[in-house]
Order: C-alpha cells, then structure tokens, then sequence
C-alpha cells in the first residue's frame, strides 16, 4: 500500500472544485429557501406545537375536558392575583379547567380543518384540473358551476343546512367541506392551463399515454405546489369557519371544547373575566396566523411569480 | 360590448336561476319542513295535515317552479314565524344591511388604498413590512373574536362607543370596522400589486421623464389605472361582506338582513331563509355583473376574449 500519490490528491482537489464551481443542486436551493424564510420557520414550529399539543392532549392535559367542578368556578389564569398553579389558565364557568380544554380544542379545530380541506381539495382540483385540461365546453362547465358556488353565501347556507340537518361535528365537517373547495378549482383551473400546452405534455401525448397517466404524471406533478399552497390557506378559512358556525351556536356542540364554542359560551362573562374570551380567542387567531404564514411563505418560496 | 355584456347577462341570470334550484333543494331536502313547523309535540296526522296545507305535499319540481314563479314577482310566501309577507320583511331590513355594508366596505378602502400605494411606492422596505404584516393579521383574525375584543375595549373599558343596536351613525363603527377589516388584506394585496405593476410601466416613466410633480405621476397617472381592478374586486366583497354580515349582526344586535336570517335559522323560518340566500345571491350576481361590465368598459382587450 502506498501512501496516497500527488495525483491522487490533485484529483480529490479538482472534485471539490469541481462542486464549488457546480450549482448547488435544486432540491438543496429550495431547503436553503425554505429555512430561510421567517415565515415558513415561524409558522412551521408554531403550527408543529399546537400540531404535538393536540395529538397528545390526553397525556398532556391536566384534567378530563369535560369534568366539573362547581366548587372551583371561573378561577383567573395564574397571570392573575386570584390566579393559581392548579389551573394554569383558569376555569370556566362550570370548573371546568380552561387549558385542558384548550387543549382538547386543538385536536377539534385540526380535525375539521384537515378534513374539510381534503374534501373540498377533492372536489375541488378535479373540477379544476378538468376544466384546465379539457378546456372548451367541461371549462365553461365547471365556471358555471364555480360562479354559482361563489354566489351562495357560505356562512349563511352552512348554518341553515346545519340547522336542518342536525349538528355533530361530521356533519360540520362535510358541509364545510362541500362549500369551500372555490378556490381550488379556480387555482387549479389556471394552473393546469399554464403547463396542458407544454413540451412535455405534448410529447407524453406523442407517446400515446392515455389521458389519465397524462393529468396524473405530467400535470399533477407539476402544479402540486400550487395545489400545496391553495391547502394550507384552506385549512386556515375552514377553522374559521367552524369557528363562527360554533360561535352562532351551530357548529361543534356542547359541552365539546370547541374555541368557537367557548368565544360564544364565556360571552355573556367578558366584562368581568375578559381573559375567558381572550384565551381561547388568541388560541384561534395563532393558529390561523401560522397556517397562513407557512401557506403564504411556501408560496414564496414553491412558486415566487404568484406573490401578489 | 354589446355583444359581451348580453352573454354575461345571459351567464348571470343563469347562475340566479341555478342558486334558487340549489338553495331550494338544499333546505327542502335536508329537513322536514312541516315536521319543522308542527314542532314537537305534533301528531303524525298535524304533521300529515301541514303538509296538505302548505303544499309540502305535492311533487318536488312542482313546488320549485311554484315557488319560484312567485319570487319573480315579488313574492316569497309568508314566514312560517312572522306569518306576514316574507318580501316585506326583508325589504324592511334590507336598508340596513346595506348601511353596515357601505360604511365597511368604507372603512376597508380608506384603510387598504393607501397602505397599498405606500407599499408600492417603497416596495420591500418597512413600510411595505408593515402594511404586509397588518394584511397577515388581518386574514387571521377571527371576525367575532375581533369584534367582542372591540367591544371590550371601545364599548365597556373605555365607553367610548355604542355597542348594540342601530340607533344613531356611532352604533355603525363598530360593527363596520369588525366587517370591513376582513376584506382590507384583498385589498390592499391588490392596490399594491397593481401600482408595481403600473409605476413600472413605460408611461410613467415618460410622465415623469416630461419633468411632472411626483404627485401628479403618482394619482393622476397611476393610481388612476391601478385602480380599476380594485373597483371590481371591492364590488365583489361587498357581496361577500353582505352575505358575511350575520356574524357581525348577531354580535352587534343589528337589525339587519344578517340578524334576521340568524333568527329565522333558529326558527326553522323555512321560506325567509330561503328568501334571505336568493336575495343575498342575487346582489353578489349583480354586483360581478356589474364589476365585470366595468372592467370591460375600462380594458377593451376583456371584451373580445
């Protein structure tokens, strides 16, 4: 064995400027991008601990959701004089403890959000792509029915359905997720048309591949940024809608810890314990908050042209 | 023009037509109606007996078409709560709505105009940070939440406003800066979109290379034709803002369109609320209709795609 020659050095040496002078490589470009981002970092972690909170609220909460106690009503968070360690941010009206119930919430908001956004995401980017592909008379179609769908006020049809046909927190769900999915048959729609008249797409056709290996590995690949970034903003409106619908009284139902829901139930006690609104209030808007920011940073990020 | 504006006529009344198909299958089909009215204690032959007298009875189509024949004239049926004309109600409450509408939609622009010609004109700099950053907060902030946190504060810490009822223009505030701050971000996105665009342009350049005042580059030239997309948008969230109205309503006891609903949504007031979504549907038809014809009226290249 001998040791390594001069010209073994010089050829590791002309490797590792060989990847200095190279770009570095797209995927590597984009992480850099993606941790760069503020808004990505921020509404990344926060989204992920709200996302751990809710998974394992039942390990993590201090008391059962539902358990009163009537001995220990409206106790103020431990920020307060009155406050104590018990109950870290206090108790509701029934003592029941408000950050168990926080807790639990995540898990409901979460649920409704993702669910509601995947059917909607369904619905939604198959009329989209549909239109986009096929344009001509299934284009003029799916406006149609996309322009009839944007006329029908959504919280107001939500809430009648609800009404009619009963509240459970699955029925919110699908009717939240049939109302919302707008905005990814138009997003979809535009996207599909930007790529349907490219090489690539054209020369798949070439080929003879059949329509459906043409929309799943030529189109979808390609617009599934877009399709990621038109998700999260969905998730987001879906919270808040179920939020509002709980806060009316027709969402999610008593005594479910739902943010909407304890808004609406500590309402008539916000002028002597504010901080029963504030709470589960603030809780909603973070996490609204972070799901947009991490929407609007992959945006930037995934596909900066459609930054407005 | 002509030509355009009647196939989007045409488009228009379809889509109406299409929504009242819609809204009333949904509530007719989701729920009993005459169960709805008998209330709870009724027997199977008053509910039988309802049916027979309100028409419940009769075939689907038959009493769509019915039903729909007389809301082109101008008559929705009477409430199953009120028992009175379920067209004069809302037409009482209507103005209303209106009211709280115009002043939010007041309130979005002459917030979100500016912020977004400042954006512009400093584009990534802090004050583009800040406008950008008061529209994230914006999209996030639940609309209810918003509007008790404005209650606690103006109404009850500080007493400085009204908070329920719509007795003089100070019950508006509000009520209108809780509506109208969740379209600001649309807005204000758009405004400063469009003047990036526009500042960026060849005319403007020759504008100010001819030696005008900023000033004058800036509004007369463009903003003018920045703008034209945010009339057209600030037209279609005032639909939305109607049809968003409820929420802002209950909270603020406003005896508005939105209000209205809500309580006939607890009633189970079938024919109102059916009204209520075919009356707000059709403002949001006619208020596109219009932004559209207004686009192509101001960008000739529209017209003829």
């Amino acid at each position: 064995m001998s040791p390594p020659s001069a010209i073994d050095a010089a050829t590791t040496g002309t490797i590792a400027s060989a990847a200095q002078i190279l770009e570095p490589s797209p995927a590597v470009l984009l992480r850099r991008r993606v941790f760069g981002h503020a808004g990505i970092t921020i509404g990344a972690t926060v989204l992920l601990v709200i996302f751990v909170v809710a998974l394992l609220a039942p390990v993590l909460s201090p008391y059962d959701p539902l358990a009163q106690d009537l001995t220990q009503r409206v106790i103020p968070p431990v920020w307060h004089e009155a406050g104590t360690w018990a109950h870290p941010l206090g108790t509701d009206q029934f003592g029941r403890d408000y950050l168990s119930r926080l807790m639990y919430g995540a898990r409901i908001s979460l649920l409704i959000g993702f669910v509601a956004m995947l059917i909607s995401g369904v619905i939604g980017t198959t009329l989209g792509v549909a239109a986009g592909y096929f344009g001509g008379r299934v284009d003029m179609v799916v406006n149609f029915i996309i322009t009839t769908r944007l006329s029908m006020p959504v919280v107001l049809v939500a809430l009648a359905v609800v009404s009619l046909v009963g509240n459970s927190l699955w029925i919110v769900i699908w009717v939240l997720g049939l109302l919302i999915w707008d905005r990814f048959a138009v997003v979809m729609r535009s996207s599909t048309q930007q790529v349907r008249n490219l090489d690539y797409v054209a020369a798949a056709k070439a080929l003879g591949c059949s329509t459906v290996r043409i929309l799943m590995s030529e189109i979808m690949p390609n617009i599934v940024n877009n399709l990621i970034v038109v998700a999260t903003i969905e998730v987001a409106h879906a919270v808040l809608l179920e939020a509002a619908l709980s806060f009316l009284g027709l969402g999610v139902q008593p005594p479910a810890p739902s943010w909407g829901l304890m808004v609406s139930e500590a309402k008539g006690m916000m002028f002597f314990d504010p901080w029963l609104i504030g709470i589960p209030g603030a809780a909603l808007f973070a996490m609204v908050l972070s799901i947009n920011l991490l929407g609007d940073g992959l945006r930037d990020v995934t596909a900066p042209e459609n930054r407005n | 023009m002509l030509h355009y504006a009647l196939k989007r006529l045409g488009v228009a009344i379809l889509v109406a037509l299409t929504v009242s198909m819609v809204t009333f299958s949904l509530l007719h089909l989701t729920g009993d109606p005459a169960m709805a009215l008998a209330g709870e204690s009724a027997t199977e032959a008053d509910i039988e007996n309802i049916r027979h007298v309100y028409g419940y009875d009769r075939p689907f189509l038959v009493q769509y078409v019915s039903w729909l024949g007389n809301a082109l004239r101008g008559d929705f049926g009477r409430s199953h709560y009120l028992k009175t004309e379920v067209a004069s109600v809302i037409f009482k409450r209507l103005p209303t709505t209106m009211i709280l509408g115009g002043c939010a939609l007041g309130f979005a622009l002459l917030l979100s105009i500016p912020l977004g010609v400042l954006a512009a004109i400093r584009p990534n700099t802090i004050v583009d940070r800040i406008a950008l950053s008061i529209a994230v907060v914006g999209q996030a902030l639940p609309s209810f939440w918003f509007a008790l946190i404005l209650i606690f504060w103006f109404g009850i810490e500080w007493r400085l406003l009204p908070i329920t009822g719509t007795a003089s223009w100070r019950n508006f505030i509000m009520p209108s800066v809780a509506l109208g701050y969740y379209v600001t971000p649309a807005v204000m996105r758009l405004t400063r979109a469009g003047m990036l665009e526009v500042l960026a342009s060849d005319y403007i350049r020759t504008a100010r290379a001819k030696g005008l005042r900023p000033g004058v580059v800036l509004f007369k030239h463009a903003l003018r034709n920045a703008i034209i997309p945010v009339v057209a948008l600030a037209a279609v969230q005032f639909g939305f803002m109607l049809g968003g109205s409820i929420v802002i309503e209950t909270i603020f006891a406003i005896n508005g369109l939105g209000f209205l609903a809500w309580e006939s949504i607890q009633r189970a007031d079938l024919p109102m609320m059916q009204a209520i979504v075919l009356v707000l549907a059709c403002f949001y038809i006619v208020l596109t209709f219009l932004a559209d014809m207004l686009n192509a009226f101001l960008d000739p290249r529209i017209r003829v795609a």
